[in-house]
């Protein structure tokens, strides 16, 4: 016997791949508009922002509406919180795409630099993390998603030693301190995004096998 | 003393014209004591609607109103309940209830009837069997009330050999016999187990495409899962009657957040 209410999981599911995708597009862009100076991908990314926003709204309201009327439980609860956790985190994470592309229109006043430091390498794992920890979430994966948190490690290695490089970069005074912020603030949001797909990843696991593993929990 | 609130959300009372049942200023009376106080409440077609409220809030009395069952079991009422925007009462009251089937709290299957002749029933007594389709009626019937498979090879077995969720199926068969516009189910699963009730749930969702359904429901869970909309009764009035979603994620009288929230009732 199916029951209609697993449609509307169903429903929601979708929904929060469309979103995925949505942010996952919008983080890419935000990173070229650095990469390659390209004004007109970081403005697309500033104006297609309100479109996650309506999308968490929408999934938002399917999750109460889910909860008050259909109590669900085991599997569907396990899948419902964690779609709701996923919910903000990809929102948040489109909030910080938002922020890289600002970074990178204030960036173009200045002309191409000659060298953006760790943030290509950090954006191509970023990039790889985001689309591990989507991937997880659409094949409720759990192996997927613990490989994004073996890597999560690696861009907070790399965002310190960006920071050392920026303050290097300024005590030698080859470059105005504007740039200099504007880098950390494009390196303190990849480090920010790659701790969303890190939460995402630890819902999946949460999800598919009802552990808990975020603040190290199960070493615990 | 409560305020009677009897006007639902804007958001249904515009579709006036899918009106399937409606409820004008109703009083019942067990003698001299009063069980529903001017109640007006509409039902739209092909819409389930939930009636929840505490013990002898009148939510079971109002049902019986609706196909004119309450007189049976010795009530008075005045006030008007149109179907299709005609009085009940201008209506002889057995094909009132042909066109009003009803499903009771408790399954009731006719014990010395075989599973056939459970749902044949109904055609029999309204004169309908005469058409020389019974069979294909009573296999449609079982089929909508997704016990046909179940059965198929046992028709001839008695009404009581089957389990107590099968037997409300039954009971549900019979009364969808009859070709009926609108259900009205009195704690259809109250008695049984969490499987047969999730069967009984789903059939509901599935019997709204033709049907227009009242359910009263102990369960305030089955409410939500199951109807469209929602009327909260206490003590003979309707306190508030709204979208199902709205009840029971921001309703709007204070009374029915506590009922619904497990404060009172």
């Amino acid at each position: 016997m199916e029951r209609h209410f697993q449609h509307e999981l169903e429903s929601i599911k979708t929904t929060l791949i469309k979103m995925g995708s949505v942010v996952e597009e919008n983080f890419d862009f935000a990173i070229q508009s650095v990469l390659e100076h390209n004004n007109s991908l970081a403005q697309h990314v500033i104006d297609t922002d309100s479109r996650v926003n309506s999308l968490e709204i929408e999934i938002d309201n399917s999750i109460i509406d889910l909860l008050a009327l259909q109590q669900p439980v085991a599997s569907d609860l396990r899948f419902i919180i964690a779609a709701q956790k996923i919910n903000n985190d990809l929102e948040r994470i489109g909030d910080h795409a938002v922020n890289i592309a600002e970074s990178a229109l204030t960036l173009l006043k200045y002309g191409k630099l000659e060298s953006l430091l760790e943030i290509p390498k950090m954006s191509t794992v970023t990039k790889l993390m985001l689309r591990h920890a989507l991937d997880s979430f659409i094949l409720l994966d759990p192996n997927m998603a613990r490989s994004v948190l073996e890597t999560d490690d690696q861009i907070d290695e790399l965002n310190r030693t960006m920071i050392n490089e920026v303050i290097e970069l300024l005590k030698s005074e080859k470059r105005s301190v504007e740039i200099g912020l504007e880098l950390i603030r494009i390196s303190r949001n990849l480090e920010r995004v790659a701790d969303m797909t890190t939460n995402i990843a630890e819902e999946v696991i949460f999800h598919t096998q009802a552990r808990v593993v975020k603040h190290h929990a199960e070493e615990k | 003393m409560i305020e009677t609130l009897q006007k639902p959300s804007s958001a249904f009372v515009s579709h006036e014209m899918n009106i399937k049942l409606e409820a004008k200023n109703v009083n019942a009376f067990f003698g001299k004591t009063q069980a529903l106080r001017n109640i007006s409440l509409s039902i739209e077609k092909n819409h389930v609607v939930a009636i929840i409220g505490p013990s002898g809030c009148g939510k079971s009395t109002f049902l019986r109103c609706l196909n004119r069952m309450h007189e049976v079991a010795g009530g008075t009422m005045n006030g008007t309940i149109l179907l299709d925007g005609k009085d009940i009462h201008e209506n002889d009251p057995v094909n009132l209830r042909r066109r009003v089937g009803m499903v009771f709290q408790k399954a009731n299957p006719f014990p010395t009837m075989s599973i056939f002749d459970n749902v044949a029933a109904g055609l029999r007594f309204n004169g309908m069997a005469h058409n020389g389709h019974l069979a294909e009626t009573v296999e449609r019937s079982l089929q909508q009330a997704a016990l046909w498979n179940e059965v198929k090879d046992s028709l001839s077995k008695s009404g009581m050999s089957i389990s107590g969720g099968q037997q409300q199926r039954l009971c549900i068969a019979r009364a969808l016999a009859v070709n009926p516009e609108v259900l009205l189910m009195d704690e259809p699963a109250s008695a049984l187990d969490p499987i047969s009730t999730a069967k009984i749930e789903e059939l509901i969702y599935e019997l709204k495409k033709d049907y227009t359904i009242v359910i009263v429901t102990h369960n305030m869970q089955q409410a939500a899962r199951v109807s469209d909309e929602t009327a909260f009764f206490y003590i003979g009035e309707l306190i508030e009657f709204d979208n199902t979603k709205k009840i029971f994620t921001a309703p709007s009288i204070k009374q029915t957040e506590d009922y619904v929230t497990g404060r009172f009732g």
